[in-house]
């Protein structure tokens, strides 16, 4: 029972960077925009607000940082893709591989100007950054453990996540965002200023990712700078945006449950299922094509992709 | 949205229309000056980081080239590059977004490996021959995966073959961990180093993978352009519904292209594993799928203008090296200078097929000039 508790915080720890990459491709892809480049715009965000971080040594600056950083590198995105109509997968690629390069680099221009020889965060932002603990609500046996002993990240995420499904369902805001991505030119007729609306969702998302990018710098390595401190879940981000239904709502249980997934492999233990490391490793890019695999089959209406994901809208052509 | 005819004054500032099409001398001037600005503005972000950006590409352009050694190295950087490039470009002239070559590469790498480790015995010949083969096989099998869901159920194949890339990955690490982990390594996960009867024999001092890759440009480039097949591959990328009207089995069609997109980027794994790592190991693709697209569409799908830009990045890469050990930037400058100069060639294809027209100038189009980016 201990170790199913464990197991469970683990995988919402482990699911917390992917809740807020998913979360911000679902507002960029209901623009109609696929951003591939949501790695790149965490790594950005990792980068930047992990050394706002380490300098300030205050967290609402770090993640205020890496959200505009996110929003910098996504405007860049919506920049070619929606004024300049470049094709949205290369665009999303390039971004992911500048956004990686670029905070691999400063994060080893900053190691090398350190006397320490690594980067670790100080002692107050680890402080900030840690398990919450509300008197009397975090005692309580297994149901404060299980709801109130997280990092901050996990509740911010979970508040953002609810904040955007009832932006996107509940709002006239979210209701012209989700005309823009199935049809724009009809959005367009009906006076949408198509461009705002994608321009002001891509920034948005962009932001939300890039908060994902430095919970991955701050806390998944215990506060240490190391290379490459996104590792792929920015990928994993842009496929559970399938598996969730483009529902930010569901996007929370998706991003705890492929957390679980990932942290699966500590947990089980190997003389009952005596499957290999890589097993494990692999697990979550396999669900992810299975889900991507089933969702294509069964082509209902409850697919809630968008009609225009990654087609360009020119006022002129529609 | 408004009628220019009725409502002159309520014309938007700034609005985009087409543009005839432009001379080729004028297409490859705009763009020569995207790649200009796209080094300014990587001057300044190497400024910015306190280094001279003249000498900072100084060195890159000599580091790469300075010696018969460094230019070996360079051309070394450069096969996996090109080749996994070519193997591309067949898909995405398709429109067939294959950004799993990454994984395509491992696959095929992988496939051949088994034979180096299993069969090192046969002739020597031979023995290339069939992990040639293996290769190829094994990459297009990697990449027919992802192009049947697409066929059969129009499963995305972005996200497909993107995760199939991740499972390539571990079945390596599976492999290296497991049943192929070298016994002679004393437990540390890695697979042995192949036989030197299975690994590449070298020319003019380079693992001979460059003249299959110099080979493939011409094949692909007479393929995709006097071929009826590369004639329907273009036909299926401009339209699915033309080619389906002219008689054309689509399907087919995709499933033949992604089998040779994938064949070739998985004969770039094998080259790779077996021409200069001697080894399998996770890191034989090491993000060149990645940098792969970034070539193909730099070199707008045309093999020989990819075979100047593989070299180009190879130089950028090799000559980043340098750069690190002389001035301490590391090497991810040059995915950082990459990812610039793709931005800007991006933004300036805008400027090759559109034009800004300003309100005050609508009238009189021919004073309308392309605003710089």
């Amino acid at each position: 029972m201990d170790m199913v508790i464990k197991f469970l915080v683990a995988a919402v720890g482990a699911g917390t960077p992917l809740l807020f990459g998913t979360v911000g491709e679902i507002l960029t892809e209901k623009t109609g925009h696929l951003n591939l480049g949501v790695e790149g715009m965490m790594s950005i965000g990792a980068c930047i607000g992990f050394m706002v971080g380490y300098y300030t040594d205050n967290f609402v600056f770090a993640l205020f940082f890496a959200a505009l950083s996110g929003a910098l590198s996504a405007l860049i995105y919506a920049f070619l893709t929606v004024t300049l109509m470049a094709n949205q997968n290369v665009t999303g690629l390039t971004l992911t591989i500048f956004g990686i390069g670029f905070a691999n680099f400063i994060g080893i221009f900053v190691l090398n100007k350190s006397p320490e020889g690594t980067l670790k965060l100080p002692e107050k932002i680890t402080a900030a950054m840690r398990g919450i603990h509300i008197p009397g609500l975090s005692d309580l046996p297994i149901v404060g453990e299980l709801l109130f002993s997280y990092s901050p990240f996990v509740y911010i995420g979970i508040l953002i996540a609810g904040f955007c499904g009832y932006y996107l369902n509940r709002t006239k805001m979210g209701l012209g965002l989700k005309a823009v991505g199935e049809n724009p030119g009809a959005a367009d007729a009906a006076g949408i200023k198509v461009t705002a609306v994608k321009y002001r969702n891509i920034i948005l998302g962009g932001a939300i990712c890039g908060i994902g990018g430095v919970y991955c710098s701050m806390i998944i390595n215990g506060g240490v700078w190391i290379s490459d401190n996104v590792g792929g879940l920015g990928w994993i981000a842009v496929a559970l945006v399938i598996f969730a239904n483009w529902q930010p709502s569901a996007a929370i249980l998706g991003s705890f449950v492929f957390g679980a997934l990932r942290v699966l492999k500590y947990y089980i233990p190997q003389s009952i299922f005596p499957f290999p490391i890589a097993f494990y490793d692999m697990l979550p890019f396999l669900m992810t094509a299975l889900v991507l695999v089933i969702s294509s089959m069964r082509k209902s209406s409850r697919i809630n992709l968008p009609a225009a994901l990654g087609l360009n809208y020119f006022r002129e052509e529609r | 949205m408004n009628n220019p005819a009725e409502n002159p004054q309520k014309e938007p500032l700034l609005r985009i229309a087409k543009r005839a099409e432009l001379p080729a001398g004028k297409i490859v001037i705009l763009r020569l000056l995207a790649v200009v600005l796209s080094l300014v503005a990587g001057g300044i972000f190497i400024a910015c980081m306190g280094q001279n950006p003249l000498t900072i590409y100084g060195t890159i352009l000599s580091g790469a080239c300075r010696s018969a050694m460094a230019f070996q190295g360079t051309v070394k950087l450069m096969i996996p590059l090109l080749i996994t490039s070519l193997g591309v470009t067949l898909a995405f002239k398709m429109k067939f977004w294959n950004i799993g070559a990454e994984g395509q590469i491992i696959f095929g790498a992988t496939c051949a490996t088994f034979f180096a480790l299993f069969c090192s015995g046969m002739n020597h010949v031979l023995l290339i021959i069939v992990m040639f083969l293996a290769g190829f096989i094994g990459g297009g099998l990697w990449g027919l995966i992802p192009a049947v869901f697409k066929v059969r159920y129009n499963t995305n194949e972005t996200l497909f073959t993107l995760m199939l890339n991740y499972i390539a990955l571990h079945i390596v690490s599976y492999l290296r961990d497991g049943p192929w982990m070298d016994p002679g390594s004393q437990g540390f996960p890695k697979i042995a180093r192949f036989d030197k009867n299975a690994s590449l024999d070298k020319f003019l001092g380079i693992q001979f993978g460059w003249l299959i890759g110099l080979l493939l440009v011409v094949i692909v480039f007479i393929y995709l352009k006097y071929t009826k097949q590369g004639y329907e591959i273009s036909v299926v990328g401009e339209s699915q519904d033309t080619a389906r009207y002219a008689g054309m089995n689509v399907k087919k069609i995709i499933l033949r292209t992604m089998f040779l997109s994938g064949g070739i980027c998985g004969m770039a794994g094998m080259i790779q594993a077996t021409g200069s790592d001697i080894t399998l190991t996770t890191s034989v693709a090491g993000g060149v799928g990645f940098t792969a697209i970034i070539i193909a569409w730099l070199g707008q799908l045309n093999p020989f203008a990819i075979l100047l830009v593989s070299f180009l990045f190879s130089v950028l890469e090799k000559g980043s090296s340098v750069v690190q050990s002389n001035y301490g930037l590391s090497t991810d400058c040059a995915d950082v200078l990459q990812g610039i100069i793709l931005f800007f060639i991006l933004g300036c294809e805008f400027f090759v097929r559109y034009r800004f027209l300003f309100r005050t100038k609508v009238h009189s189009e021919k004073k309308i000039k392309a605003e710089g980016e």
